[in-house]
C-alpha cells in the first residue's frame, strides 16, 4: 500500500481540471473498492496526508492572496465529493457485510432443540376442572370434602337404611377398626350432607372427587374413581328443573346437539330417581345412548337430616362419573390407561382436553 | 332376574313375534334396565328330533371299550322322511355309533341329525367311526345345554315323556322359549317374580295384566293343620321376625318323579337347576309369584313347628351340609329336635325331602326384611329365598303360594292335600298415604291430570279414596317401598313416562365463584405441570412398610395410619401418609415401559389419623343430630391434608444437537419446591434436614417462616432407590399444600420501587464448611441493613487457597436507597456491616 499515487505528480489547487481528475480518480477507486479493507486503503491513498488532494490542499498557502479564495472553494468542493462519495460507499460495505454475517449466521431452526417444554396436566384432573368451570358459569359453586369418612354422612344421612341391601350395592372399604363407623367414601354425597348441614339456603353446589369401591382393577373397573355430583335446594325446585340443569350441562360439555334421556332407577338419597343417558352422535359404532349417570329429587329424609325443612324446600342432585365420562367423550378405551399413570397418556393431552 | 318368555306371556300380552329384546325394550322404561338374553337357540339347532332305538349291536374295540352301533327310527314308521340333506337317510333309520350304555332298545331319545349344531358350535355331520357311518348323535342333556349330567344320553321315559318319533325334540323340551335378564333394583322386591315383571311390562306396555295369584284357588281359612307357634322374644326393631307361617300337607307324593320339562325348561331359563321334583315345585312357586316356600319331609320332623331366636351356641347343618354355628339374632325354624331351617335363608339338612319322602310339609311364611338381611350376610348364605325376603314380599300371598306348591304336588307328584292347613299370624297394617292433589305436579313438573294420577296409581294396585285437598292412597300389599307422597310422585311419573318432563334452567343466587383455596390449588397444580412436571394419579393404597418409611422423618418410628378392614390386597392395606410410594410405583412402570427420563407429580390427600378415630355409634336417619353429635362426628374424621409430590429420574431433556440434557439433582427438587412456594406467593425457608426416606446428607426441610415443617426435598436415600429398582441419584420431594395456602397473604402490600442507581458491591467469606450458606446470607441481609436491595450467592469454592474445614462464599449484594444517589462510602459502609454481622455469627473473614 502505498501514501502517494506512485509517479503523480502535486497538482495545483487551482488547476480544475487537474483536481477534478484527482477527484474522479478517487471516486472511481472508492466505487471500486469492493470490501472494508479496499475501501481503507483506498481512503488512505486519496485522502491521506500525501493523498494528491491533500497535498494540493496544502499547497493552498502558498498562494497569492486572490487565488486562496478561488483555490480554497475548489478544494472545499472537490474533498467533500470525496468524503461524501467514501462514507456512502462505507456505509454501502457496511450493509453488505452487515447482512452478509447475518446470512452466514443462519442455522437449521428444525433442528433446535427443545430445552423447555411444558409437563401435562392428568385429563381426569383437566376434565374435572372444566366440569367445575361450566357450574361456576351458572352460579354454582364447589364444595369439597374428606375421602375417608364417616358411615352417617356416606350412607345414613343419605337415606340409606342400616339394614337395606342397597348399602351393599356400594362395595365399600371399611377402615378398622369397624366399630369406629369409618369408610371410604363411596361416592360424593357425603359432600352434599355437610354442605347441607354449613351452607344456608338455597344452595347450588357442585361436589367433585376421588370415591372408592372394593372393585378389581380392569378394563371399566376401579376401586378408585371420579364423580362430580351437583346439589341444589331451593324452594320450589322440580324434576323439570334438574332435566334443565342437565340439559344445559350436556350442550356445554358436548355441544348444542348433545341430548339426554332419564329412566326410572332408585337410589335411597332421591325420590324419584332416574338414571341418565347421553346422546352420544360420535359413539364408536354408531350413535346410541350412553348411560351417564343418576340424578333425581332429594329425598326428604336427606334434606330432614340436614336439618331443612322439606315441606318448604325441595331440591334435585345428580351425579356422574369423570373416568365414563372421559371414556365416551375422548375415547379412552381402557380404565387402566387413566390409572397406571403412563407419561404417555398425560402427555398425549398436555393442558388441554 | 330372569323371565322366561313363555311365562310371561301367560299373565300379559306379549306379541308373539316378540324376542327378549323387545320385551327388555319396554321393561327399561319402566325403570328396570337390560342385562342378558338368554336364548338356547343361539347355541343350539336344529334338525334334533325324537328317535326310537330299534337295534344295538355291542362292539368291543381293542382299546378295551365297547361301543354301541344302533339303529334309530326317526321318523314314524310308514311315514317318509321330509328331511334332506347330507347323512339324513331317506328310510326314515339312522345308524348312529353310540358310547353310552344307559339305553335299551326300544327307548326314545333325542337324535341330534346330520346339520344340527350343539352348543360350542359342535356341528353334527355323518362321519365314518369305528367302521361304521354314524350319521347323528344320540344326545346327553350336557351336550344339548340343558343340564350337567353327562353320565349317559337322555332317555325320554325317564322324564316322564313318551312322544311320537320324529317330533322335534326341540320344541318337546322348552328350548325355542328365551328369557331376558332385567335388573331390579333392591326397592323393588316384587319385581323378582314373574307376577311383578309381568304387572310391570303392562305399565309399560299399557296391555292388560293377569293376575298369577288369581289363578290359584286357597280357601279363605286354614285350620287344623300341623301345629306352628311364633315365638319371637328379641324382635329386631320392635318388628316380630315372622309374621305370617302357612303350612300345608300333602300326602303320599312320589318325591322320585321326573321334573316335566315345561318346569324343568323354565326354571333352566330363570337360573334354577332343576334337582327334585318337590324343590322344584317350591322354586317354580316361588319364580312364579315371588313367594319363597320350603318342603319339609313331613315324617323327619318331629312335633309343631316353632319359629324363635337362636339360643346362644346353637347349631344347625343346612341344606349344603354345613354345620353352622348360629346367633341369638338368627330367626329359626325348629321342631322338637332343634333347629331345622334358618328361616328364610336356608333348610336344614335333617328334615329335607328326598326321593323316598311321601308325605311333604309345605311352608309358606312371611319373614321381617331385615332379620333375614343381617342371618344371609353372618352366614354368608345368599339365597333365592333370602334375595326376596330381603326385599320384602308380599305378606297377602303367602297361603296362595301354598296352595299352589300343593295343587303342583297333587298334579305332579300324584299326592293328596289335607283339608287342614295351618295360618297363623298377623297382617301388618296396610299403609296410607295422603297424597295432595298438586303435589306430584309440583315435585314432576309435569301437570298431570287428575285421570293421569289416579289411573297410574290403581294400575298400580293400589286403591285410591278422593279426598278435599287430594287423594288417599292405599298401597298394594306387594310394594314396601311406598311409604310416601314422594314414592307416590315417582310411580305417577314412572307410568306417565319420564320423557314428558319439561326441562327449565333453575337460576342459581349469585355465586362467588372458586374459593381461594381452590384457585391456590389450581395454579399451583398448573404451574408445576407448566414447569415441565407430569401429573399422574396414583392409589392411595400402600403397605406398612412404606408408611413406615415415607411418611415418618425418623427411622425406626412407625407410622400411624388408617388400616382398611377389607383391602384390595392385604400387601396394600393402608391408606397412605406420604404420596412418594405411589409415584414411585408409578416410575418404576414408566421404566419398566422404556421412559427413563422422568418428572412426575401428583396431587392428593393423605391420611393422617388422630387420636379419635371415628365414633362408637352412629346417629339414625332422617333426623338432623345434634350439634355434640355432628362435632363427634366431624372430629372422628382423621385429617386428609392435600399433599403434592413429585419424583425426578434421569434427564431434564431429550438430548438433541447443539443440546447436553442435564441429569436431575438434588437441587432441582428444591428448586420446584421453591417455585411452588412462588407461585402462591409463599416463602419456603430450605434448611438442612433429616429424613429416613433421603440422602443423609442431600436433603432439604422444608419449612414457613413461621417455622412449621411442611416437607422435604433433595436426593432419595441411595439404599432406598435400591430397593425399590430406581435409578441412583433420583430426587423427590413432598410438601403439605394446605399450609402452603394457608400461609399466602391476603393482601400484598405495594413497596416503593427507588429509581436511583444501583451500587453492587461483591463480598467472598471464608466460613466453616458446615455453616449453611443460607444463614450466611441471612447475617449479611440483617447486617447490610435498610440500603440492601437484594444479596444473592453466586459461588461456593474450598480447595486450594482455602484453609482445610472451611468453604469460600462468594455473595453479590446490590445497594440501593429511595431518595437519592448512593455514594461509593455509604454502599462499602453498608457492606462492611454485613460482612461484621457474618463474622460475629460465623467467624466469617473476608478473603
Amino acid at each position: 500500500m502505498t501514501e502517494t499515487l506512485p509517479g503523480a505528480a502535486i497538482p495545483n489547487p487551482t488547476d480544475e481540471a487537474a483536481i477534478t481528475a484527482a477527484v474522479d480518480q478517487a471516486i472511481a477507486a472508492i466505487a471500486g473498492a469492493g470490501t472494508l479493507d479496499e475501501l481503507k486503503a483506498v481512503r488512505l491513498a486519496h485522502t491521506g496526508e500525501k493523498s494528491p488532494l491533500s497535498l494540493a490542499n496544502r499547497e493552498i498557502g502558498k498562494l497569492a492572496k486572490d487565488q486562496k479564495a478561488v483555490a480554497g472553494k475548489l478544494m472545499g468542493a472537490s474533498r467533500g465529493k470525496v468524503n461524501k462519495a467514501l462514507a456512502d460507499r462505507t456505509a454501502e460495505l457496511e450493509a453488505e457485510n452487515d447482512a452478509r454475517i447475518l446470512l452466514e449466521e443462519t442455522v437449521d431452526v428444525t433442528a433446535a432443540p427443545r430445552r423447555r417444554r411444558a409437563g401435562a396436566r392428568h385429563p381426569l384432573s383437566t376434565l374435572q376442572d372444566r366440569v367445575a368451570d361450566i357450574f361456576v358459569g351458572m352460579g354454582w359453586e364447589i364444595a369439597e370434602g374428606p375421602e375417608v369418612e364417616s358411615e352417617w354422612f356416606n350412607f345414613d344421612a343419605l337415606n340409606f337404611k342400616p339394614d337395606h341391601p342397597a348399602r351393599e350395592m356400594q362395595d365399600t372399604f371399611f377402615v378398622e377398626p369397624p366399630e369406629a363407623h369409618l369408610l371410604m367414601r363411596t361416592h360424593t354425597s357425603p359432600v352434599q350432607v355437610r354442605s347441607m348441614l354449613e351452607r344456608e339456603v338455597p344452595i347450588y353446589v357442585l361436589c367433585p372427587g376421588k370415591v372408592f369401591r372394593t372393585d378389581e382393577l380392569d378394563a371399566t373397573h376401579t376401586p378408585v374413581f371420579h364423580q362430580f355430583e351437583g346439589l341444589a335446594i331451593d324452594k320450589h325446585l322440580s324434576m323439570a328443573d334438574l332435566r334443565g340443569t342437565l340439559e344445559h350441562f350436556a350442550r356445554q360439555m358436548f355441544g348444542d346437539e348433545a341430548q339426554i334421556r332419564l329412566r326410572p332407577n332408585y337410589f335411597p338419597f332421591t325420590e324419584p330417581s332416574a338414571e341418565l343417558d347421553i346422546w352420544h352422535p360420535g359413539a364408536k359404532g354408531g350413535p346410541r345412548w350412553i348411560e351417564w349417570g343418576g340424578c333425581g329429587m332429594v329425598n326428604p329424609n336427606v334434606l330432614r337430616a340436614a336439618g331443612i325443612d322439606p315441606d318448604i324446600y325441595s331440591g334435585f342432585a345428580f351425579g356422574m362419573g369423570i373416568e365414563r365420562t372421559l371414556m365416551f367423550r375422548n375415547e379412552v378405551g381402557d380404565m387402566r390407561d387413566m390409572i397406571e399413570g403412563d407419561v404417555r397418556f398425560s402427555e398425549h393431552f398436555g393442558m388441554e382436553i | 332376574m330372569r323371565i322366561p318368555l313363555s311365562w310371561l306371556r301367560e299373565f300379559a300380552a306379549v306379541p308373539a313375534g316378540a324376542t327378549a329384546e323387545d320385551v327388555m325394550a319396554e321393561l327399561v322404561k319402566v325403570g328396570f334396565e337390560e342385562e342378558a338374553v338368554h336364548r338356547p337357540t343361539d347355541a343350539l339347532r336344529g334338525p334334533v328330533v325324537v328317535g326310537q332305538v330299534l337295534s344295538i349291536v355291542k362292539e368291543p374295540q381293542t382299546n378295551g371299550k365297547t361301543i354301541n352301533w344302533c339303529q334309530v327310527r326317526v321318523v314314524p314308521e310308514g311315514h317318509a322322511q321330509t328331511l334332506t340333506g347330507e347323512g339324513i337317510d331317506p328310510s326314515g333309520v339312522q345308524g348312529i355309533i353310540c358310547g353310552a350304555h344307559n339305553f335299551v332298545e326300544g327307548d326314545k331319545v333325542v337324535v341330534t341329525l346330520p346339520g344340527a349344531v350343539l352348543p360350542g358350535d359342535f356341528r353334527i355331520s355323518a362321519r365314518k367311526t369305528y367302521g361304521h357311518l354314524s350319521a347323528g348323535m344320540i344326545a346327553s342333556v350336557r351336550e344339548l345345554g340343558i343340564g350337567e349330567d353327562h353320565d349317559g344320553i337322555l332317555v325320554l321315559s325317564r322324564i316322564g315323556l313318551d312322544p311320537e318319533i320324529g317330533t322335534d325334540a326341540m320344541d318337546l323340551l322348552g328350548l325355542y322359549d328365551e328369557a331376558a335378564e332385567i335388573n331390579v333394583t333392591p326397592d323393588r322386591g316384587y319385581a323378582f317374580s314373574i307376577r311383578g315383571a309381568a304387572r310391570e311390562y303392562a305399565h309399560a306396555t299399557g296391555t292388560s295384566f293377569t293376575d298369577p295369584a288369581s289363578k290359584v284357588q286357597a280357601p279363605a281359612e286354614l285350620s287344623g293343620g300341623h301345629g306352628v307357634k311364633l315365638n319371637d322374644d328379641a324382635p329386631i326393631y320392635g318388628k316380630p321376625g315372622c309374621d305370617r307361617f302357612v303350612a300345608r300337607t300333602i300326602r303320599g307324593v312320589d318325591a322320585a318323579r321326573p321334573t316335566p320339562p315345561w318346569m324343568s325348561s323354565r326354571l333352566r331359563l330363570a337360573g334354577i337347576r332343576s334337582i327334585s321334583l318337590p324343590v322344584d315345585i317350591s322354586n317354580y312357586v316361588m319364580l312364579e309369584l315371588g313367594q319363597p316356600t320350603h318342603c319339609y319331609d313331613l315324617d323327619k320332623l318331629s312335633g309343631d313347628i316353632v319359629v324363635r331366636r337362636a339360643v346362644a351356641g346353637e347349631k344347625i347343618t343346612t341344606l349344603d351340609d354345613k354345620e353352622r354355628t348360629l346367633d341369638v339374632e338368627d330367626l329359626l325354624i325348629t321342631d322338637g329336635s332343634g333347629a331345622i331351617g334358618i328361616a328364610g335363608v336356608m333348610g336344614g339338612a335333617a328334615t329335607e325331602v328326598s326321593d323316598s319322602t311321601s308325605n311333604v310339609l309345605v311352608e309358606a311364611a312371611h319373614f321381617d326384611e331385615v332379620s333375614i338381611g343381617r342371618s344371609r350376610r353372618r352366614h354368608k348364605l345368599p339365597s333365592e329365598a333370602s334375595k326376596r325376603f330381603e326385599r320384602g314380599v308380599d305378606w297377602h300371598v303367602a297361603d296362595i303360594a301354598a296352595q299352589r306348591v300343593a295343587d303342583l304336588l297333587v298334579e305332579l307328584a300324584g299326592g293328596v292335600a289335607d283339608q287342614a292347613g295351618t295360618d297363623v299370624g298377623t297382617a301388618p297394617d296396610a299403609v296410607t298415604i295422603t297424597l295432595p292433589a298438586a303435589f306430584a305436579a309440583q315435585r314432576i313438573g309435569i301437570d298431570f291430570t287428575e285421570e293421569q294420577i289416579t289411573t297410574s296409581l290403581v294400575d298400580l294396585g293400589a286403591v285410591v279414596e278422593k279426598t278435599d285437598g287430594g287423594w288417599t292412597v292405599t298401597a298394594p300389599s306387594w310394594r314396601n317401598d311406598l311409604e310416601t307422597k314422594e314414592d307416590l310422585s315417582e310411580e305417577i311419573a314412572r307410568l306417565v313416562g319420564y320423557e314428558n318432563i319439561p326441562a327449565t334452567l333453575p337460576v342459581a343466587p349469585p355465586g362467588r365463584g372458586l374459593t381461594r383455596v381452590q384457585q391456590q390449588r389450581r395454579r399451583l397444580i398448573q404451574a408445576l405441570a407448566d414447569a415441565g412436571l407430569t401429573e399422574v394419579l396414583a392409589y392411595p393404597f400402600v403397605s406398612k412398610a412404606a408408611n413406615d418409611t415415607f411418611g415418618v422423618a425418623e427411622q425406626g418410628a412407625a407410622r400411624s395410619a388408617v388400616k382398611l378392614a377389607n383391602p384390595i390386597s392385604e400387601e396394600h392395606g393402608y391408606l397412605r401418609t406420604s404420596m412418594l410410594p405411589g409415584l414411585i410405583e408409578v416410575a418404576k412402570r414408566n421404566h419398566s415401559r422404556g421412559f427413563r427420563d422422568l418428572a412426575l407429580f401428583e396431587s392428593g390427600l393423605v391420611f393422617l389419623p388422630g387420636e379419635t378415630v371415628g365414633t362408637p355409634s352412629i346417629p339414625p336417619l332422617g333426623v338432623k343430630p345434634s350439634d355434640e353429635v355432628l362435632d363427634a362426628l366431624y372430629d372422628g374424621v382423621p385429617d386428609q391434608p392435600l399433599y403434592v409430590a413429585a419424583v425426578l429420574t434421569g434427564h431434564d431433556s431429550p438430548a438433541a444437537a447443539g443440546h447436553t440434557p442435564r441429569l436431575w439433582d438434588w437441587s432441582d427438587a428444591l428448586d420446584i419446591a421453591r417455585l411452588a412456594g412462588d407461585v402462591l406467593g409463599v416463602e419456603v425457608v430450605v434448611s438442612q434436614g433429616s429424613h429416613q426416606a433421603f440422602h443423609p446428607g442431600r436433603a432439604a426441610q422444608l419449612s414457613l417462616r413461621t417455622g412449621e415443617v411442611v416437607g422435604y426435598a433433595g436426593e432419595l436415600h441411595p439404599k432406598l432407590l435400591a430397593a425399590h429398582d430406581m435409578p441412583a441419584r433420583s430426587v423427590a420431594l413432598e410438601f403439605n399444600a394446605d399450609a402452603l395456602f394457608e400461609a399466602a397473604a391476603d393482601v400484598i402490600v405495594a413497596r416503593h420501587i427507588s429509581t436511583f442507581p444501583v451500587a453492587t458491591q461483591d463480598v467472598a467469606l471464608v466460613v466453616p464448611q458446615d455453616i449453611p450458606a443460607d444463614r450466611v446470607l441471612e447475617a449479611l441481609r440483617e447486617g447490610a441493613g435498610e440500603l440492601l436491595e437484594d444479596v444473592a450467592l453466586f459461588d461456593v469454592y474450598a480447595g486450594k487457597g482455602i484453609e482445610e474445614g472451611k468453604k469460600s462464599l462468594a455473595f453479590g449484594l446490590r445497594f440501593r436507597a429511595t431518595d437519592r444517589t448512593l455514594t461509593a462510602d455509604e454502599a462499602s459502609a453498608a457492606r462492611e456491616s454485613a460482612v461484621a454481622l457474618a463474622a460475629e455469627r460465623f467467624g466469617a473473614v473476608q478473603r
